[in-house]
C-alpha cells in the first residue's frame, strides 16, 4: 500500500476541461469531477494526527472539491498500545488499571465494565452500598467528561470562554474525586466484589455544595455557548443522523439518542443503583449536531440530580464483598456493558479457570461513532468537519485501545 | 531573572545578549498543542485551564509547530506515532526543547510490554526533561517548566564560564 503523503501530491490539469485526479490515495473513493464544463481540482488535505480540533491523534484525509467535503477517510490507529492484548497477562483486579488509560476521560466506566462481568462470572453478591458508591463516582465522572466535551467542541467552533469556565467546574468535580479515589484521572476505584475505600469523612457536604452550584454554573454554561447565535448557526442541521443510519453504524450514547431512540444501557440494562434511581432520559428528534449538544447537556443535569439523590440515600454496610485476593473465576465467557459518557461501553471476557483472562473484547463506543463521521461529513464544509467530529465526542484512546 | 530586577531607575545594564536571549526565552517558554492520550487532558488542558493557568508563566499553546518552543510528549508513543512526533520536532524552530510527561513518554509506562509502544520517547527525540508519574498532576508539569528555565540559564552560563577560562 502505498503512502498516502506522498501520492497526493501529484495534480494536474491535462486539458481544457478535463482533470486527472491522479491515483486516489489508499481508501479514498474519487467522486466525479467537473460540473457544467468547469473541471475543479480535488484536493486531499491530511488533517491531523497534530491537529487541536481533532480531540487525541486522529488523522482525517478529506478530499475537498474548493470548500466543500467530498470523501473523508478516518485514520485511526496512532495510539494503539495493546490493551486487549495487555488485560490477558493482568490479573482481574488489575484489569481496570488499563480500562483507565483506554477512556481515558471517564475511566471509572470501563472499571465498572470489568468489575461487572467478572462478579457476574464468579456469582459475587455486591454490597448495595458498593454499588451507590459506583454509582456516584460514574455520575460525578459523566460529568467531568461532559464538561471536557463541551469546553472542546466549542474550542472547535471558536470560543474560548465556555473552556475556562468548564475546566473550573471540573477541577471542582476532580478534587472531590480525588478525595474519594485517590486519583484525578486513573481511579481504579470499582474493582471485582465492590469499590477499593469508603468515602473519606465529611465528602457528602462538598458534593453537595458542588450539585448546588452546579446547576446554576450548567445555565451559565449553555447560555454562554448554546445560547451565542453564532454556535445556533453553526450546529444546527449539522451531521444528521437519523435513527435509521445510528443503528445502522451502531452508535449508542448521546449520538444515538441525539436522534430520538430512548435507549441508555442504565434504563434498559441496569446495573449498580441505577433501577432505584429517579432521572430521566433526555432524548433529540432530528439527530443533527445541536440535538446531541442538548443531549449531553441534558445529561449532566440528570447526572447532578442522581448525584443528589445518591448522596442523601448512601446506604449503611460493607464497601466492598468478601473476595479473594487472587480473582479465578470459572471458565466460561460473559459479556458486561454499562453506560459509559460516550455510549455503551462493554467487556467480553472468555476465561479459562486461570488468574487472568484468556481473552477479552473491549467495546468502546468511539469506533462506531468515527464510522458514522465518515458517512456525515461528505456534503459539507471543511470548517463542519471539525464541528461533526467534536459532536460525537470521539475518544480515541478507546477508539485504539 | 527579570529585567527589571537588574535594572534601578535610568540605570544602564551590561548583559552579554545570550543572556538577553535567555530572559525572553525562559519567560515564553510557548508549548505545542499536541495531546496523544491521557496526560494530554492533564498537562495541557488542565493545565492552560483557570485553576493551574500556565499562562501567568508564558506558558501557552501554540497550535502550530513552527510557533512552539517547547513539545511536550503527553502519552504513549507507539510505532505508527513514533514518525509523525519526530516529523513535528523536526519542524520546531531551533533552540527546541522536549518534555517526556508521564510513564509512558518516559519509559513506556504501563504498556511498554507491547511490541508496538516504543520504550521512551527519547528514543526518536532528544528528551530536556522527564516528569514522572501516570499521569502527573499539572503541578508537576509547572516543576518541570521550571526546571527547564533553569537548564537554558545553565547552558548559557556554562558557556560563558568556559570562554572566561580561555
Amino acid at each position: 500500500m502505498s503512502d498516502p503523503r506522498t501520492t497526493v501530491t501529484t495534480p494536474g490539469l491535462l486539458a481544457e476541461g478535463t482533470h486527472d485526479p491522479g491515483t486516489p490515495p489508499a481508501g479514498i473513493k474519487r467522486a466525479p469531477t467537473g460540473v457544467d464544463h468547469l473541471a475543479t481540482e480535488h484536493l486531499v488535505i491530511n488533517m491531523g494526527p497534530q491537529h487541536p480540533s481533532t480531540h487525541g491523534v486522529l488523522r482525517l484525509l478529506i478530499e475537498v472539491d474548493g470548500e466543500e467535503v467530498v470523501t473523508v477517510e478516518v485514520s485511526v490507529g496512532y495510539l494503539h498500545r495493546g490493551i486487549e492484548k495487555l488485560a490477558e497477562h493482568r490479573r482481574f483486579n488489575a484489569i481496570g488499571t488499563l480500562m483507565d488509560r483506554g477512556d481515558y476521560v471517564s475511566g471509572i466506566h470501563g472499571e465498572t465494565a470489568v468489575a461487572l462481568a467478572v462478579e457476574r462470572l464468579m456469582e459475587i453478591e455486591v454490597p448495595r452500598k458498593a454499588q451507590w458508591l459506583r454509582s456516584l463516582a460514574a455520575e460525578l465522572n459523566r460529568i467531568a467528561s461532559h464538561l471536557v466535551w463541551f469546553g472542546t467542541f466549542g474550542l472547535d467552533t471558536g470560543g474560548m470562554g465556555q473552556f475556562l469556565y468548564a475546566m473550573r467546574d471540573r477541577e471542582a468535580i476532580l478534587d472531590i474525586l480525588e478525595a474519594i479515589t485517590g486519583q484525578r484521572m486513573m481511579f481504579n476505584y470499582a474493582r471485582p466484589g465492590g469499590v477499593v475505600a469508603d468515602l473519606p469523612v465529611g465528602i457528602d457536604e462538598k458534593i453537595r455544595a458542588f450539585c448546588d452550584t452546579f446547576d446554576t454554573y450548567l445555565d451559565e454554561h449553555h447560555a454562554l455557548l448554546g445560547g451565542n447565535e453564532i454556535f445556533q448557526g453553526r450546529v444546527k442541521g449539522i451531521g444528521i443522523i437519523d435513527a435509521e443510519k445510528a443503528f445502522a453504524f451502531g452508535l449508542t450514547g448521546a449520538n444515538l439518542r441525539g436522534a430520538g431512540v430512548d435507549f441508555d444501557v442504565r434504563k434498559k440494562r441496569p446495573y449498580d443503583a441505577y433501577p432505584e434511581l429517579d432521572w430521566e432520559v433526555p432524548l433529540g428528534s432530528a439527530g443533527d449536531a445541536w440535538d446531541r449538544y442538548m443531549v449531553r447537556m441534558g445529561e449532566m443535569r440528570q447526572s447532578a440530580r442522581m448525584i443528589r439523590q445518591l448522596i442523601d440515600g448512601i446506604p449503611e454496610g460493607e464497601h466492598t464483598a468478601k473476595v479473594p485476593k487472587v480473582l479465578r473465576p470459572p471458565a466460561g465467557e460473559i459479556y458486561a456493558c454499562v453506560e459509559s459518557s460516550r455510549g455503551e461501553t462493554g467487556i467480553h471476557l472468555v476465561t479459562d479457570g486461570g488468574d487472568t483472562p484468556y481473552r477479552m473484547h473491549y467495546r468502546a463506543p468511539s469506533i462506531f461513532a468515527l464510522q458514522a463521521v465518515e458517512d456525515i461529513v461528505p456534503g459539507h464544509l471543511i470548517a463542519d468537519t471539525v464541528m461533526m467530529v467534536g459532536s460525537t465526542d470521539v475518544m480515541l484512546g478507546e477508539t485504539d485501545r | 531573572m527579570a529585567l527589571d530586577r537588574l535594572t534601578g531607575d535610568n540605570s544602564i545594564v551590561f548583559i552579554r545578549s545570550e543572556q538577553l536571549f535567555d530572559i525572553a526565552r525562559t519567560n515564553s517558554l510557548w508549548y505545542m498543542a499536541f495531546g496523544i492520550a491521557c496526560c494530554a487532558i492533564e498537562g495541557l488542558m488542565s493545565a492552560s485551564g483557570p485553576r493551574f493557568d500556565f499562562d501567568r508563566m508564558g506558558v501557552f499553546f501554540r497550535n502550530s509547530p513552527r510557533q512552539a518552543d517547547v513539545m511536550i510528549v503527553a502519552g504513549t508513543v507507539n510505532l505508527k506515532m513514533a514518525e509523525t512526533v519526530r516529523r513535528l520536532y523536526e519542524q520546531m524552530p531551533e533552540p527546541r526543547w522536549v518534555v517526556a510527561m508521564g510513564a509512558c513518554a518516559s519509559t513506556g509506562g504501563p504498556f511498554r510490554e507491547y511490541p508496538n509502544v516504543v520504550m521512551g520517547v527519547d528514543k526518536v527525540v532528544p528528551v530536556d526533561v522527564y516528569i514522572p508519574g501516570c499521569p502527573p498532576r499539572p503541578e508537576s508539569v509547572q516543576y518541570a517548566f521550571l526546571e527547564l528555565r533553569k537548564k537554558i540559564r545553565a547552558k548559557t552560563e556554562d558557556r560563558l564560564a568556559a570562554r572566561r577560562q580561555k
